[in-house]
């Protein structure tokens, strides 16, 4: 019977239930892109790591394992590691911010990159041939709206786009490294080393190896470690950024169903008048209000949900390479948790004014 | 005669309206037997729905005795004041008061289902839905149903636990004559062939001649 009141009053207010629903589902899409976009960017790196195809990256002293860019590293490490034992392949490749939002050009020896990673996969045009000539990926194309032979601005000059390829080889935005060293005046140095070695088993021996050598203050690891290390938590700053806009979406979640159930009960003041003459008690009254909360939670919850996929739809479509969105489903209960939670604080001050009404004065309430 | 079912002595009750106190019940003297249809005139102010209000549970008296259906209202707490309006009074109102929602026939689910007597097929209240004449508008909501119709909803919502006492206040307000007679006739049926004890409150020296007996109210006190 209560269900039966609470799904009554839902429909018999259906503007106000609406309103409840979307202002509960908001800050629900708000927790769900924000966590959907920190998964799906860091999802990505790790994916373009792997692509690399290789087993161990080094880098300079002094340079955390995740930041985009600098070119410490001299060039002549490259070919005294591709002599290092059991190493079967080196390459060097350098990384310079573009400036634009997460977009980072990367500076790739095309050879060594292509025995390494075994080559692009061009979905339209071809290598580097022209001096001006940039390769990018699939999702880069699609956010600069531009295909294989237009011309694209990047680093405050015009490039042709000779190739696009398929997304997942280490970065979105190709020069040969010769280029983009000279453009940058960091000649004859690069970001990190990438070594494949001969047998997997021979990666452990072959980084200690290169410690002892090269020196401890050397970040060297296997690229497993590395994009085990690609987290929320390894990124600074993000995770306190989460728990701030989750702490953000309880507070609207709170006020807005106490303010839609304050206004609810106002409006039913009459009826909960006429329940109190018919014998309902305290808990009764409160019951049907906190399960009307409970309801709009629950549908701001789904609403939400929907919504997390309407603004992944949108991203992709703006800002596919950027800023790829996630849909994370481990998330949803939490962000549910929260929202329900959230819900049933803000019926139970509305809740307990309407328990606690005087029957008489409710029934003469017009 | 029949036992009292309500029994009143030197009942008085202050409401506080800011710092100004008002007496609306200045020593009730009322013995009601079971089974009665008593009719309880006077003009506005008198302290009619005061009474009715103390009677139903709805508000503690201030002072006096108060004994409805065995118990004794002074020492009640709130809820067991709740607990009286679920299992011993009924309610009509005169604007009706149906659950705009919902419609008749849960508008008396509801009422079944506060006093946690839901289930089951009730035989006998089916004969009083057909003497009640809404057997066939059991389905609409409020909204659809004539004055009359809401009324009649309303009464059955009153007496589907069966309660001891049914207080109807002003029942006939709201109604033009045709419906008035209706409802005013179904009250005195429910009281004939039920026995159901009915206290009702009007304005309407002729809707009064319908009880068994008729008291006067007048500055708080009832004169017979």
């Amino acid at each position: 019977m209560i269900s039966k009141l609470v799904i009554e009053n839902v429909k018999h207010r259906p503007m106000r239930s609406m309103l409840s629903i979307l202002l509960i589902g908001v800050p629900v899409t708000l927790i769900l892109t924000l966590v959907g976009l920190s998964q799906g960017i860091i999802e990505e790196s790790a994916k373009r790591s792997r692509g690399v195809g290789a087993d161990i990256i080094v880098r300079a002293p002094g340079t955390s394992m995740l930041s985009f860019s600098g070119a410490p590293l001299p060039e002549e490490l490259v070919p005294m590691l591709a002599k290092w034992p059991h190493v079967k392949l080196a390459t060097g490749t350098m990384n310079h911010g573009a400036g634009g939002l997460l977009e980072i050009v990367t500076g790739i020896d095309v050879d060594a990159f292509n025995k390494m990673s075994g080559g692009f996969t061009f979905l339209e045009g071809h290598t580097f041939e022209r001096p001006d000539d940039i390769v990018i990926d699939q999702y880069y194309a699609r956010q600069r709206k531009v295909h294989a032979g237009d011309t694209t601005e990047l680093l405050n000059r015009p490039w042709h786009v000779a190739g696009v390829v398929a997304p997942g080889k280490l970065s979105r935005i190709f020069l040969p490294i010769k280029i983009l060293q000279d453009l940058t005046a960091n000649r004859n140095r690069i970001s990190q080393v990438y070594l494949k070695v001969d047998d997997p088993k021979n990666i452990p021996l072959v980084v200690s190896s290169l410690k002892s050598k090269l020196g401890d203050e050397y970040p060297i690891m296997p690229m497993e470690q590395l994009i085990s290390l690609t987290s929320v938590d390894n990124v600074p700053g993000l995770r306190p950024f989460i728990n701030v806009i989750v702490g953000i979406a309880v507070i609207i979640a709170f006020a807005v169903v106490c303010l839609s159930m304050y206004m609810a009960v106002l409006q039913r003041t009459r009826e909960i008048g006429i329940l109190k003459s018919l014998g309902a008690s305290k808990w009764f009254i409160l019951q049907i209000i906190l399960a009307e909360a409970l309801f709009l939670g629950f549908g701001g919850t789904a609403l939400g949900i929907l919504l997390s996929f309407a603004t992944r739809a949108l991203l992709a479509v703006f800002v596919p390479a950027s800023l790829p969105q996630a849909i994370v489903p481990e998330w949803w209960p939490i962000a549910g948790l929260i929202a329900v939670g959230a819900a049933l604080l803000g019926g139970l001050y509305p809740g307990l004014t309407a328990a606690r009404q005087d029957p008489i004065e409710a029934l003469a309430y017009e | 005669m029949n036992k009292s079912i309500i029994s009143i002595q030197d009942l008085r009750k202050v409401y506080h309206v800011g710092k100004v106190d008002i007496e609306a019940l200045r020593g009730v003297d009322l013995e009601v037997p079971a089974g009665q249809f008593l009719s309880i005139v006077g003009p506005s102010g008198s302290g009619k729905s005061t009474l009715f209000h103390i009677i139903g549970g709805l508000t503690p008296p201030t002072s006096g005795t108060v004994r409805v259906a065995d118990q004794d209202l002074a020492a009640l707490t709130d809820s067991g004041r709740t607990n009286l309006r679920k299992k011993s009074v009924g309610f009509v109102f005169q604007k009706f008061n149906l659950l705009p929602n919902l419609t008749a026939a849960d508008n008396i689910a509801v009422a079944k289902h506060i006093s946690g007597t839901a289930n089951g097929n009730d035989q006998e209240f089916e004969k009083v839905l057909e003497l009640l004449g809404i057997s066939r508008r059991l389905n609409h909501k409020p909204s659809s149903l004539s004055g009359g119709e809401q009324q009649r909803v309303a009464i059955a919502r009153a007496i589907v636990n069966r309660p001891a006492i049914l207080l109807a206040d002003e029942p006939t307000g709201n109604l033009d004559t045709e419906n008035s007679q209706a409802v005013l006739t179904l009250l005195r049926d429910l009281n004939n062939r039920l026995g159901q004890t009915i206290l009702m409150i009007t304005h309407n020296p002729e809707a009064a001649t319908f009880g068994d007996r008729t008291v006067h109210m007048r500055d708080g006190r009832v004169s017979v």
